[in-house]
């Protein structure tokens, strides 16, 4: 399998070695190792978590600069939903679009429009006869890789529709192409305004599609400063915006869901409750649910750990009453099934990386290794040793990745052996030395 | 191999720990999504059941390549009639378990449904023991 690519990058002098990350990660994906934290990438889903708690601030991001979309002769931004949130008594969109204009980008297509459109498309999905339910939002990536990594029984529930900055992406190359016949399709540079390192990601190993539509992922807060400052120079906004409040209500948790007009849905967010609801739905106790909404970030996606603002002061109350509901112009009767290449190419599949082995016979030895192991350490999950826990430190030890000295407990008693028997073999010298 | 289980009666916020964690140990072993989702479902319900019905109880796995077998063993006050209890609907539970989502009468259904086997025995005032087994080949 091909290893994955992934955004969160590790300062190595800044790290530490504390814990608090691998303390924190949703699938343990993360040891200390010589001192210094290390990410198992197979297992990483990109949550952001361990930017989030580090005291170090020695995990950071990666995504893509500015300067990158020089490479293109047609620029194109995407903006997320979630930037309009970031600024101070914002009065229109217009701003935020003509500004990114003025960053450099030829043209925009707000990601809020494609959402209205995906919106549109999951009613026409959640009628279809024989589809497996609750249908859980593909929107968020985090979710869809945490779902094939840990709850894959619940792959099926995928929402199989392309996700918005995906649509968007798909519709921005088109537009470009057949307005400028010029231009050929590597000269076209599609840059997504992210909330998120789980979009950058996403943009190079995609979900769902063979491949991505998405040349390149900018930061809401690196770009931040500059757009500011742009905005400003802004006097009367060209009239741009071509979505309304649906498409903009996407940046929070519950927006995705409300808008579906169909009341048996259920929104979470944030990672630890994002498990628990899978847990859930794989218990089958919310089977009376139609629709289920799911946001890695807290908050939604205004909560992503690349945004500038609070999650919870990132509001855009005043910008969506003065706006249309919608602005898709597809009405429900006209649109009766949704239009092949908004679904997804390929379904998503269990990813393999937690099974022990690939013989069954052999990962039942392991567990039972890892059972007597686990027995005899401490149990204090003390993360000393790196792992998040005696128990994810037993997995290590059988899968020759640690050693049973790692714990420090296991050590000291290690050293009282030796200790013993030194002293022992010592004590027997010494009665031979004072032989007459 | 065995894994065993506490199930704590006091406690519904840790209740469903136990098969979260069979959960787990099934995916490790590379058992397919379809098992691990029908020995998951039943015995959560049955882990459940301990907790709601029965003031908590004790949970044994056995796992072989050949088949998975659940056994829970409570010292509630058991069921006085078994064929009632199995039939879809059929619940005791208070008001208050209702409000959690609990007392539709579908657990021991569903346990049924999802296992290839399974037997009740009870005793009113002594314990209830439930065995299932889901077949791996
Ligand atoms: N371990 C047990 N000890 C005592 N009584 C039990 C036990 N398990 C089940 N019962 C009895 O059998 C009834 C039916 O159980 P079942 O699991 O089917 O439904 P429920 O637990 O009441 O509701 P649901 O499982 O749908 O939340 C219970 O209401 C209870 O009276
Ligand atoms: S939280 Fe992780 S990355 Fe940050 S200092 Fe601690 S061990 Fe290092
Ligand atoms: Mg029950």
């Amino acid at each position: 399998m091909a290893e994955f690519i992934h955004s969160v990058m590790l300062d190595v002098d800044r790290c530490t070695g504390c814990t608090n990350c691998v303390k924190r990660c949703p699938t343990e994906a993360i040891r200390i190792r010589e001192g210094k934290a290390s990410i198992e990438s197979r297992r990483c889903i990109d949550c952001g978590e361990c930017i989030r708690v580090c005291p170090q601030k020695a995990k950071s991001a990666s995504y893509d600069r500015l300067e990158e979309i020089e490479h293109y002769r047609w620029k194109v931004a995407l903006p997320a939903p979630a930037l309009y949130g970031q600024f101070d008594n914002l009065e229109s969109v217009d701003r935020v679009l003509n500004g990114l204009l003025l960053c450099g980008f030829d043209d925009v297509a707000e990601v809020s429009r494609s959402a209205e459109f995906v919106t549109e498309y999951t009613r026409c999905y959640l009628r279809r006869p024989d589809i497996v339910k609750p249908v859980i939002s593909s929107a968020c990536p985090v979710v869809s890789r945490l779902i094939s990594v840990r709850f894959a029984s619940l792959c099926p529930n995928i929402l199989p529709i392309l996700s918005p900055v995906e649509y968007a992406a798909r519709k921005a190359r088109r537009k470009a192409l057949n307005e400028h016949p010029d231009l050929r399709d590597d000269e076209i540079g599609i840059f997504f305004i992210s909330p998120c390192p789980a979009k950058v990601s996403y943009a190079r190993q995609p979900i769902g599609v063979e491949k991505s539509a998405i040349t390149g992922v900018l930061s809401i807060r690196e770009l931040y400063f500059r757009l500011v400052g742009t905005m400003k120079q802004v006097a009367v906004p060209k009239p741009l915006r071509r979505s309304g409040r649906i498409g903009l209500n996407w940046a929070s948790s519950g927006g995705e869901a409300s808008a579906l007009y169909n009341s048996k849905y259920l929104a979470a967010d944030g990672i630890e409750n994002v498990i628990k609801v899978l847990e859930e739905i794989e218990n089958e106790n919310l089977s009376e649910l139609e629709f289920v909404e799911l946001n890695a970030c807290p908050g939604g996606c205004v909560g992503g750990c690349l945004t500038v603002e609070n999650p919870y002061i990132a509001r855009v109350h005043h910008l969506r009453r003065s706006m249309t509901v919608a602005q898709t112009g597809i009405s429900p009767e006209q649109e009766r099934d949704i239009p092949r290449q908004y679904l997804w190419e390929r379904p998503l599949t269990e990813s393999s990386v937690l099974k022990l082995d690939d013989d069954m016979d052999q990962a039942l030895k392991k567990l039972a290794e890892i059972k007597r192991l686990g027995q005899s350490l401490p149990g204090l999950d003390c993360g000393a040793c790196g792992a998040p826990s005696c128990h994810a430190l037993a997995e290590d030890i059988v899968q020759g990745k640690a050693h049973e000295t790692d714990c420090i407990f296991v050590m000291r008693e290690k050293i009282r052996e030796i200790y013993r028997t030194v002293s022992q073999l010592t004590g027997r010298e010494q009665e031979g030395g004072t032989k007459p | 191999m065995t894994l065993h289980y506490d199930i704590d009666g006091e406690n519904f916020q840790t209740a469903g720990e136990a098969s979260a964690n069979v959960k787990k140990v099934l995916r490790q072993l590379g058992i397919s999504t379809d098992i691990i989702r029908r020995v998951a479902i039943a015995m959560y319900e049955g882990e459940i059941n301990m907790v709601i019905h029965a003031n908590g109880g004790v949970a044994d796995v056995a796992i072989t390549p050949d088949r998975i077998e659940m056994t829970l063993e409570d010292s509630g006050n058991g069921i006085p009639d078994i064929a009632l209890a199995m039939q879809e609907g059929y619940s005791t539970a208070p008001e208050n378990v209702h409000e959690l989502g609990f007392g539709a009468g579908m657990g021991l259904p569903n346990m049924k449904k999802y296992t290839d086997e399974m037997k009740i025995e009870s005793t009113v005032g002594v314990g209830t023991k439930v065995f299932m087994a889901v077949n791996l080949k």
